[in-house]
């Protein structure tokens, strides 16, 4: 197990090497770039020679890489031309990363605590009311895209409901320690600040949760669905357990290993999804600042925030490696 | 009284779009204390949907069961769903015939006997290890304190299959409903399941409903035989009765395909032509007739009934195998 992880960490040494320079790459041959954003229409070529030059811009691009990896070695990211100009990417990275962390964190869970549930009461009422409906009801939560949900939610519920749509905290003087606020209200027993924060997470992690919710939701049913047929089920009534320990011990134990995971497989699809509920919710995360630093062509930002977003999840897919181990026995001792 | 006593035990599946399919047709028998009884027939005859019905472990939709089942005076069809748990497991114990689908891949062996003992004989989980442990021994487990910790895939086959039986008898059933135990595992090791089964129903003194399609099983196992074909009894007899002179012509059938021990694992033994499922229906006629030697113009019009022979034993046929004479004076 222990150099299983360690091979998949030297793998990802790797994948980040090849992904950096082909993003380099790539972020420079898209069309436009930092120098016409930054100057806007009003440039003379010679201040556009004068900034390109300033940036770095004008060296051949293996150069540029070369220099870019040197620096970065030392936590040099670069100076962010976009998103908020002139302060350092990695700072940047380091402000919005946790925000984002939170906002997902809090839209897995929501999608988990639904998702699973509701999955198996409908496998157990298969065919029925409830099942025909939830399915059905999943499947327009794959549908609706997510940003028109955010502005339904944003628009429509947030007044009824009394909960904040703008930003991650209310101007209230929280102290910082880790940079996740809900986190560091905690820490620091400022209570209203935590739970300031985590208002404002709601409705953005309700949002994002809704397409994940509903693979689990697919993903649970389907796979209680083949563990009810399994004998070994039969053989836990055939002992006369109680309904809730074949539910949870022989029932959902099997079928969490396709639905983990999946678990797995959406960190992708949320990143996806943080871009477009970021910004209807004006919400200072990674996804927003992806989106801005592609308008304005910012390519350290966009740069070091892929990177770090492509190490997420393959860390993440690699922890529900590890825990697939440790539910599932079979791989565990072979 | 008998221990369990089935009457016209009948079951019907619902299907969509399709006419109801009656897999169990009002099978009767009884099984004494202590007694092994067996319910024989090819597969597709109705054994394991009669062992289902009698766990109350048929699906609750699309599954209509009629009859009675008797287990100590109560009837077990008529319980709810909370008194039936209370039952299973503790007073009806039952063996797969898949011993490595039958146990949960992920939980180890250990707690998958402790549970029942947890629930039916409120062990705390300690006292249960020991006890589980004391199980597996007696099942012949080599090593039983290693194993409880171990996964149902680092078992042979044999062993899962004996620690299933441990499961099944833990909380010492009266009755112990094995259906087709060794189908799934080696010749060899089939041998010494049967042993260990016969071994163990003896001195613990618990019933035994053997079910199997292989008459070699039930010759050194049961005291009675219920042959079964299409979903009804056609013939039942005690043992010795039965293997010296069977009476219904699918049980003589039956008999002369005894699989010998140096058979090849695997090959169909089909000596009788056709099979169970192009019969017509018992509705009109005998269900055995398109494939019966003894059919006489009245079987295909005429649906048999069940008739006492004496000496025990029924059969269900207008035409039934003359007995052997001088078997008959051995008898
Ligand atoms: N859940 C079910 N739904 C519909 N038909 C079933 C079901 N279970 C069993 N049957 C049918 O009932 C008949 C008897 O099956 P079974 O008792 O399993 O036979 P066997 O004697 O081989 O154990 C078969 O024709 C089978 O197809
Ligand atoms: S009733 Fe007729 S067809 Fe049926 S088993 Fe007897 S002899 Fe054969
Ligand atoms: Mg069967």
């Amino acid at each position: 197990m222990l150099r299983y992880t360690i091979r998949r960490l030297i793998q990802l040494v790797g994948v980040v090497l090849v992904l950096s320079l082909l993003l380099f790459a790539w972020l420079r041959a898209l069309p436009g770039g930092p120098v016409s954003a930054l100057l806007g229409e009003r440039s003379t070529p010679e201040s556009r020679e004068a900034l390109t030059k300033q940036l770095g811009l004008d060296q051949p691009i293996f150069v540029q890489y070369v220099k870019f990896l040197g620096r970065a070695l030392s936590g040099d990211f670069g100076v962010s031309t976009g998103v908020q100009p002139g302060d350092s990417a990695l700072d940047i990275f380091l402000q919005r990363f946790p925000a984002t962390i939170e906002l997902s964190a809090l839209a897995i869970l929501i999608a988990v605590a639904v998702g699973i549930p509701l999955g198996y009461m409908a496998a157990k009422r298969r065919g029925g009311w409830f099942d025909n409906i939830s399915v059905g009801g999943s499947l327009l939560g794959v549908a609706v895209p997510v940003f028109f949900l955010a502005y339904v939610l944003k628009d429509v519920l947030s007044s009824a409901l009394g909960l904040p749509t703008e930003g991650r905290q209310d101007a209230i003087n929280a102290t910082r320690v880790t940079g996740f606020f809900v986190l560091d209200g905690v820490l620091t027993q400022e209570w209203d600040a935590a739970l300031n924060a985590l208002e404002h997470l709601i409705l953005p992690a309700v949002a994002l949760a809704t397409i994940p919710f509903a693979v689990v939701f697919r993903i649970t049913r389907a796979a209680v669905l083949d563990v009810l047929d399994e004998d070994f089920v039969r053989t836990a009534e055939s002992k006369g357990l109680t309904a809730p320990t074949i539910r949870r011990r022989h029932v959902l134990r099997n079928a969490m290993l396709p639905v983990v995971t999946t678990i797995g497989l959406q960190t992708g699809a949320l990143l996806a999804g943080a871009v477009l509920t970021e910004k209807v919710f004006s919400f200072a995360g990674v996804g927003q600042a992806l989106a801005i630093g592609f308008e304005r062509r910012d390519y350290p930002v966009l740069l070091l925030l892929i990177i770090m977003a492509t190490i997420v999840y393959v860390v993440v897919n690699l922890l529900v490696d590890l825990s697939y181990a440790l539910i599932d026995p079979r791989i565990r001792t072979r | 009284m008998p221990l369990l006593e089935v009457r016209d035990l009948t079951v019907v599946f619902e299907r969509k779009g399709e006419k109801p399919f009656t897999a169990v047709d009002h099978v009767s028998f009884d099984v004494e204390p202590g007694q092994t009884v067996g319910l024989v027939g090819e597969s597709g005859c109705g054994k394991s949907v009669t062992s289902l019905a009698i766990m109350g472990l048929l699906p609750r939709r699309g599954a209509r069961v009629s009859g009675s089942v008797q287990y100590e005076g109560v009837n077990l069809l008529s319980l709810s769903d909370r008194e039936m748990r209370d039952k299973r497991g503790r007073d009806l114990g039952m063996v797969f015939q898949d011993p490595l689908s039958s146990l949960n891949p992920v939980i180890p062996i250990g707690v998958q006997v402790t549970e029942v003992l947890e629930r039916h004989r409120d062990m705390p989980r300690k006292k249960a290890m020991l006890e589980a442990a004391e199980l597996l021994d007696k099942v012949g487990i080599p090593d039983p304190t290693r194993r409880l910790s171990e996964y149902p895939h680092q078992l042979s086959g044999g062993m899962r299959q004996r620690a299933l039986i441990a499961i099944a008898l833990a909380c010492r059933p009266r009755l112990l409903i094995a259906d087709e135990p060794t189908t799934a595992l080696d010749v060899t090791i089939q041998a010494q399941i049967l042993a260990l089964l016969k071994e163990l129903v003896h001195d613990l003194g618990t019933a035994l409903v053997m079910i199997t399609h292989d008459l070699g099983v039930v010759a050194g196992l049961c005291d009675e035989v219920n042959v079964l074909y299409a979903g009804r009894v056609v013939e039942k007899a005690h043992r010795h009765e039965l293997f010296a002179a069977p009476r219904h012509p699918y049980t003589h059938g039956l008999l002369s395909s005894i699989p010998r021990l140096d058979a090849p694992r695997g090959e169909k033994l089909n000596p009788i032509r056709g099979s169970v499922s192009d019969n017509i229906p018992w509705s009109e006629g005998c269900a055995f007739a398109p494939r019966c030697p003894n059919k006489l113009d009245v079987c295909v019009r005429v649906t048999p009934e069940q008739e006492d022979i004496g000496g025990g034993r029924l059969l269900r046929c207008h035409n039934p195998v003359k007995p052997p004479v001088a078997e008959e004076v051995s008898a």
